[in-house]
């Protein structure tokens, strides 16, 4: 996955300040962090000479755009659906004792992540500790997963 | 709740929703199973008699005809159909007095013929989550064979006495030729050459016996000596891998289980593929006093590797096969010697073996159109129900017609 450094590389670095923020580098976290959008640099955007600068800066987002709220990405040809990450993840083992937590699929709504058509989905992500701004940077899920078909943004 | 026959786990917990005729929605199930069950819809195979499409009654008259003029049918295959249709099948072949014999004689048979006598300890799987902290997958890569076997049983389930997560209370190892999926997640991993699990169990038995060891890295082979010794309960899972290594030096594998048992508690549950290969097993031993490859000619019971699928291919004039594709699976010599001879094939989906046989008889796929019970992987017996009509006539039907026919 893409950080901090990769996009700043991507970035005009002339910490014009005209994106809100007092430096580039901070743009670049913002970026990664969805808190920024990429319109926000408007050299970026309106100058000639950084136009292959931005092709690839649009590239390396897409996915992280394309994440969940929570910063989960699901790579479904990788996906064995195992149901690792299921019956790992402590939110689902909190909310569902007697399915997800004994190895069963999830019997209780609250299950953030679940095993469907045998690619697991991410259903309820603001039950996720990574949601929100007092996230925890958990990482249960893509720890336990054998083909690294997940992973955060 | 329907029951998942894509592999020895038989999950019992998937969640089908059908919507006209059609498979609408798939909960619980792993991409492996989920492939099986959507299998239902497609590459069928309908009766025929050297590939001419013919009527069910007379694909049957004529596989009965085909065993009937043989002087030493085979019956093979087995590991893919129900205990019942499994007992009719032994029946038949005590009635014809031909040779039968599974997958497992090419497969965990040794290995399940120990665990089946009593002279290796056994568990169930959920014995394993409820109890087990320390897992040992052997030769095997479960997560991509039985893609729910660490979710489920083996590591990552909370457990009557393992509640607190497996970071915490359960140690992983894994015993392989390379770097699997699974051994990526263990804690341990122990990378042994092709064929080298013999001298691995010796240098195991060494650092148990507080030698060090002649083999491997020695400060991580007296760690592994740490963790085995530690352990509460104990299960290793050997796979392939560990019994194609070791061959007829199986005895190795049960001297070291007997001196992990003189330390602390450890079981082995064989990583059985196909789902019912292990109730195969069980049924011949309660019928015949053999797992596998016997013969029932002259209606005397006869058992030895003369009767394996690999023999039998060449000395036997006429196969039936059954839930099984050897063609796919065995060796090339093994595969032309069976595809040489009239062939009847049983099978619910079209496979190379039903491409070469002369006779093609349809089947209901068990656990979508028709009910059964097996045995897991660890001995539990699992009754299941079909989730949809079918008109196709079950292995076991079949069998009985043929038998009527006979």
């Amino acid at each position: 996955m893409v950080g901090a450094m990769e996009i700043y590389q991507l970035l005009p670095k002339t910490n014009c300040k005209k994106c809100g923020l007092p430096t580039c580098m901070a743009y670049a976290v913002g970026l990664l962090g969805k808190q920024k959008q990429i319109e926000e640099c408007t050299p970026l955007i309106e100058d000639k000479k950084y136009e292959q600068k931005l092709k690839k800066l649009r590239e390396v987002m897409a996915p992280i755009l394309s994440s969940s709220e929570t910063g989960l990405i699901i790579h479904d040809e990788k996906c064995f659906g195992c149901g690792n990450c299921v019956v790992a993840c402590p939110v689902n083992v909190a909310a569902d004792p007697t399915g997800s937590a004994i190895g069963l699929g999830p019997k209780s709504d609250k299950a953030i992540l679940v095993v469907e058509d045998g690619v697991v989905k991410c259903l309820n992500p603001k039950e996720c500790r990574r949601f929100g701004p007092n996230k925890i940077l958990c990482s249960a899920c893509t720890a336990t997963c054998p083909s690294k078909a997940i992973e955060f943004a | 709740m329907a029951v998942c026959t894509g592999c020895s786990l038989l999950c019992e917990d998937i969640e089908l929703a059908l919507k006209s005729g059609a498979i609408a929605g798939l909960k619980n199930i792993c991409r492996k199973g989920s492939g099986h069950f959507h299998a239902l819809f497609t590459e069928r195979t309908k009766p025929t008699i050297d590939g001419q499409e013919v009527s069910l009654d007379q694909a049957v008259a004529e596989a009965a005809k085909i065993l009937k003029e043989a002087k030493s049918p085979l019956l093979y295959g087995w590991s893919n159909s129900t205990l019942e249709a499994q007992k009719a099948g032994i029946d038949l072949a005590r009635k014809l007095g031909g040779t039968i014999d599974d997958t497992s004689s090419f497969c965990q048979g040794r290995l399940m013929e120990m665990v089946l006598k009593g002279e290796i300890p056994t568990c169930t799987l959920d014995d394993v989550r409820n109890f087990a902290d320390v897992v040992i997958f052997w030769g095997a890569d479960p997560s991509n064979s039985h893609p729910r076997h660490l979710s489920r049983f083996s590591y990552y389930p909370r457990g009557e006495k393992r509640d607190k997560g497996y970071e915490e209370e359960r140690n992983s190892i894994a015993i392989d030729v390379r770097k699997s999926d699974t051994a990526r997640l263990c804690k341990y991993y122990f990378k042994v050459p092709p064929g080298g699990d013999a001298e691995f169990i010796a240098a195991v038995g060494d650092v148990l016996d507080g030698k060090v060891p002649k083999y491997g890295d020695k400060k991580k082979m007296i760690e592994l000596g740490t963790v085995l010794r530690k352990a509460e309960f104990g299960v290793v899972f050997p796979g392939l891998g560990l019994v194609y290594s070791l061959g007829e030096r199986m005895n190795l594998f049960s001297d070291l289980m007997a001196k992990l048992n003189g330390i602390s508690t450890y079981k082995v549950v064989p990583m059985v593929g196909h789902y019912n290969m292990r109730g195969f097993n069980q049924l011949m031993l309660d019928e015949t006093g053999f797992i596998n490859q016997v013969s029932f000619k002259d209606g005397k019971i006869s058992h030895g590797p003369e009767h394996s699928v690999v023999a039998a291919s060449k000395s036997c004039d006429a196969a039936l096969v059954i839930g099984s594709d050897p063609l796919s699976a065995l060796p090339f010599g093994v595969a032309k010697s069976l595809a040489r001879m009239p062939l009847i094939a049983i099978d619910p989906k079209r496979s190379l073996t039903t491409d070469a046989a002369r006779v093609v008889i349809p089947s209901a796929i068990y656990g979508l159109e028709a009910g059964g019970s097996a045995i897991r992987m660890d001995g539990v017996k699992v009754q299941f129900e079909p989730v949809t009509a079918s008109d196709l006539p079950t292995d076991e039907a079949i069998l009985a017609r043929i038998k009527e026919a006979i």
